[in-house]
């Protein structure tokens, strides 16, 4: 009772400080969010009075099973929607400022929805929302089982699902106010900055405190990736976000560094959320679900251990290379180039360890399209990791370097990589966690595999040929010895591409569609009649093989 | 030590013993997995996976 | 000896502890060594004459293209290449960004640079461009920003904004912080008595810069500050050359 009685003290607290701060904000935004807040600590209290089970509801709402089973998996399924929720608003922001970089008619003068606004909300949508929840679902799902060990602090854990989903609001919602930071990728204010620090502690609690209650000897690779991922997030957001209120009641803030030091700052903090936040947490998935649906262990373990020291080792040195030719001092932009090359081999190492797996199981990337979605992030993964060192040689980044083609290279990682590696595990997970015997469909796996991967290629083809044209354009310069092109003529070159793109994504989000549909039904317990994916039949008349040379 | 002298010393260290400590550091890490008798721990961890059924 | 190698190995390989630690400073130490020397170059940076911090107007109009997220299609950086030069000035120097807190040198060009934008256009170019861009350049791909026109700059808490600047160690003097707000309204407004103020910020335009003398617009404010971007620092001066001289091996 006293528990209860002190929990409801502290949501009234936040009540009455939160709704305080809304009544003396000095900007509406400010206010908008101290609302939010408010709103959150009246559902907490309101479920804490009337003595509301939450879970209980939650778990009729999401249909979970009544089995309590071996792992605490609640937080996981709520994980599991949370980030088919966030992919599909992260992927339609994004459609919708293809659109608007192809068609500006469509930011319709409305300050709210204008592309500098929506931009960071599709950016920290499917970065953040999308990618962060699927980080925290799969590594509660990973550490229970390579642990044999239930969740450690459980009451914590939701916490961190929660607090993590208000942080995302709070996000996003005050992007489209115009609350932001002013740098890329880590746009939140300082008391949204504050309040992730405290989910994100809370989530290393939980995520330590499993690994401490093991009941098995060795820690699996997977969780050692994790692990530097979450500590290091830690770190980077720390540093970059050291900023100074105006008012304690309002949204503006000041970042201590400026000038070279934040530039350093921001991209040493830019390339480590792709380093750590992208890549380290995705591998950790790659290394537990890709052995798992194969049904076969790591192809090298001594090589993914290699691989773990190498990426951590490398990849923290890289950031420089988003600032070539700046005003950044040149030696360090020559030791991030030579970081970044240099990463280019544990890179190709990880994505070897991960198709290698599948040796002796590739007929299966024929008849599993879930692992045909692995196979398939993996070569993306080495792609991008192939074209991120390229594009970090100084001479070929003067001509990517403001152009689409960086564009392209991020989304051949973020769609290639680390939606489809996303895609994957959601579908290993789903039938899983529900106790469902399998998937609703596996064709419509199959659908959207194809819808996805013929949206990555447009998407990328274009955004290559967008960006070296542009570059080239820019830099082109006539027998006379003046520029040829003004700006407005590489803007309007480019823009049979940028429709092209939008396109690409539009496939992609269908994709994406079809797999909502899936799951949902997957959740709700319905399987569809369907004639299994299976191998091509045997034909001796299609079977012709080559008839060897005879000897004249 | 003024700041120009401060930045220079940074400096030095990060291209010179900076970078061989992080050198030595590196091979070690590299170098340990292949270690002798570490195959079969890591073949018990690589399989470890495998172990339960009722891991789903 | 083998053997005692081999169980400290183990140890650290079922320690999660040690392996975290190891795993922080693997990343950390990479970091201290590329960013740490950074945070002495600033006394190195020769300053360059003629930087002054921003005055209130344009620091709040530096606040508005913050958070339109303009620099996510306009990069303030220009790089040393003959075309870039030619299209858009003299290269950047580290000193001219000194002051800027975000830095705003931006990652992608879907618009031109605007590291020297100050001078080149009217007030009224840029006052028509943002209302209705495809107006002046039909190619352009910018959303429109009419809303700014029709909008008071809020004001009263430029005292409060410049003493933040100053804590993260903008070198606004007393007097700054103290007449912010009325230097605020000082610059857009000629008739009004600007005091000190010019003499305090060196080369700062003096004027109505929406086309709307009665009313105090974002407008006003987002184009003082495009109006001021490259334009403090003379690099024609000898100052500055040595400084660019310095920094021309990249």
């Amino acid at each position: 009772m006293e528990s209860v009685l002190s929990r409801a003290g502290l949501w009234l607290v936040v009540l009455v400080l939160a709704i305080m701060a809304s009544a003396v904000s000095v900007d509406f935004g400010f206010g908008v969010h101290m609302v939010i807040v408010a709103i959150a600590a009246a559902i907490g209290l309101g479920f804490m009075l009337y003595k509301v089970d939450g879970e209980a509801i939650a778990k009729g709402i999401i249909r979970s099973p009544a089995d309590p089973g071996r792992y605490d998996d609640e937080v996981i399924r709520w994980g599991v929607i949370a980030t088919v929720f966030w992919g599909m608003a992260g992927l339609l922001a994004g459609l919708y400022i293809a659109l608007e970089l192809t068609w500006p008619a469509l930011n319709f003068g409305i300050e709210y929805i204008g592309f500098g606004r929506l931009r960071p909300l599709h950016t920290s949508a499917v970065i953040f929302a999308f990618g962060g929840n699927a980080l925290i679902a799969t590594s509660f799902y990973v550490v229970q089982r390579t642990c044999r060990a239930r969740l450690a602090f459980p009451g914590l854990a939701r916490f961190v699902f929660w607090g993590y989903q208000l942080f995302i609001v709070l996000a996003a919602t005050g992007y489209l106010l115009g609350i932001t930071q002013g740098k890329e990728y880590a746009e939140p204010e300082w008391y949204v900055d504050i309040w992730l620090t405290i989910v994100w502690v809370s989530y290393l609690a939980v995520f330590v405190g499993t690994l401490v209650r093991r009941s098995e000897p060795h820690i699996y690779v997977a969780n050692w990736f994790y692990l530097s991922f979450i500590l290091t997030v830690a770190m980077l957001h720390l540093v970059n976000n050291i900023n100074i209120p105006v008012s304690w009641v309002g949204s503006r803030s000041y970042p201590i560094f400026g000038g070279v030091q934040g530039a350093l700052v921001q991209w040493w903090y830019g390339h480590n959320a792709v380093g750590f936040f992208l890549t380290a947490g995705f591998l950790a998935m790659m290394y537990y679900f890709v052995p798992k649906q194969a049904e076969r262990p790591i192809y090298s373990y001594r090589l993914s251990i290699i691989h773990f020291w190498a990426l951590i080792f490398l990849y923290i040195w890289a950031g420089p290379h988003h600032l070539h030719y700046t005003a950044l001092p040149d030696w360090a932009q020559t030791l991030g180039m030579v970081f970044s090359i240099m990463l280019w081999m544990p890179s190709w190492g990880g994505m070897i360890n991960g198709l290698m797996t599948l040796n002796g199981a590739w007929d299966k990337v024929r008849t599993d399209p879930i692992i045909r979605m692995m196979v398939l992030a993996l070569a993306f993964y080495g792609m991008s990791t192939f074209e991120g060192p390229m594009l970090s040689v100084k001479s070929v980044n003067a001509l990517s370097h403001y152009t689409d083609w960086t564009i392209g290279h991020v989304h051949s990682g973020a769609l290639g990589w680390n939606g489809m590696i996303t895609f994957a595990c959601l579908y290993y997970m789903t039938p899983r966690l529900w106790g469902r015997t399998r998937l609703y469909s596996l064709r419509m796996v199959n659908w959207h595999f194809w819808l996805a991967t013929v949206g990555i290629v447009f998407y990328i083809a274009a955004m290559w040929v967008a960006g070296i044209t542009q570059g080239l354009m820019w830099r082109e310069y006539g027998a006379d010895g003046y520029l040829v092109n003004s700006f407005a003529d590489t803007v309007a070159a480019i823009h049979p591409m940028y429709a092209l793109r939008a396109f690409g994504g539009l496939l992609y989000l269908a994709g994406a569609v079809v797999m909502t549909i899936n799951i949902w039904r997957t959740i709700l317990g319905h399987l569809r009649e369907e004639a299994p994916l299976r191998d091509a039949t045997y034909d001796p008349a299609a079977d012709r093989p080559l008839v060897p040379a005879t000897a004249n | 030590m003024t700041a120009t002298q401060t930045y220079d010393a940074l400096r030095h260290l990060a291209d010179s013993w900076g970078l061989v400590a992080m050198g030595v550091f590196f091979t070690l890490f590299v170098a340990w997995p292949f270690r002798p008798g570490a195959s079969n721990r890591n073949q018990a961890a690589a399989t470890s996976i495998f172990e339960d059924d009722d891991d789903d | 000896m083998a053997l005692s190698i081999m169980e400290r190995h183990k140890t650290l390989e079922r320690n999660v502890t040690l392996l975290a630690v190891f795993a922080f400073l693997a990343v950390i130490v990479g970091g201290i060594v590329e960013i740490a020397p950074l945070f002495w170059i600033d006394n190195t940076i020769e300053k360059v004459k003629g930087m002054r911090p921003y005055t209130p107007l344009e620091q709040a109009g530096r606040d508005i293209y913050v958070r339109e997220g303009c620099y996510l299609c306009h990069s303030q950086m220009i790089r040393p290449f003959r075309d870039e030069v030619e299209r858009y000035g003299h290269y950047s120097l580290a000193a001219e960004s000194m002051y800027d807190h975000p830095f705003q040198w931006g990652s992608k060009r879907t618009g031109p640079d605007l590291a020297r934008v100050g001078g080149r256009y009217s007030d009224a170019w840029h006052v028509q461009h943002l209302k209705d861009p495809r107006s002046l350049v039909p190619e352009s791909v910018m959303p429109t920003y009419a809303f700014l026109a029709d909008r008071d700059l809020e004001q009263g808490d430029q005292v409060a904004e410049l003493q933040t600047l100053y804590d993260v160690g903008i070198p606004y003097t007393k007097a700054d912080i103290a007449k912010a707000n009325d230097d605020l309204k000082a610059q857009a407004d000629p008739t009004l008595d600007a005091g000190d103020f010019a003499r305090r910020y060196g080369k700062a335009n003096i004027r109505d810069f929406d086309g709307n003398p009665g009313r105090l617009t974002e407008m006003d404010a987002l184009v003082a500050y495009l109006q001021v971007l490259g334009a403090m620092v003379d690099v024609n001066a000898a100052a500055a050359q040595e400084q660019s001289g310095e920094e021309g091996g990249r």
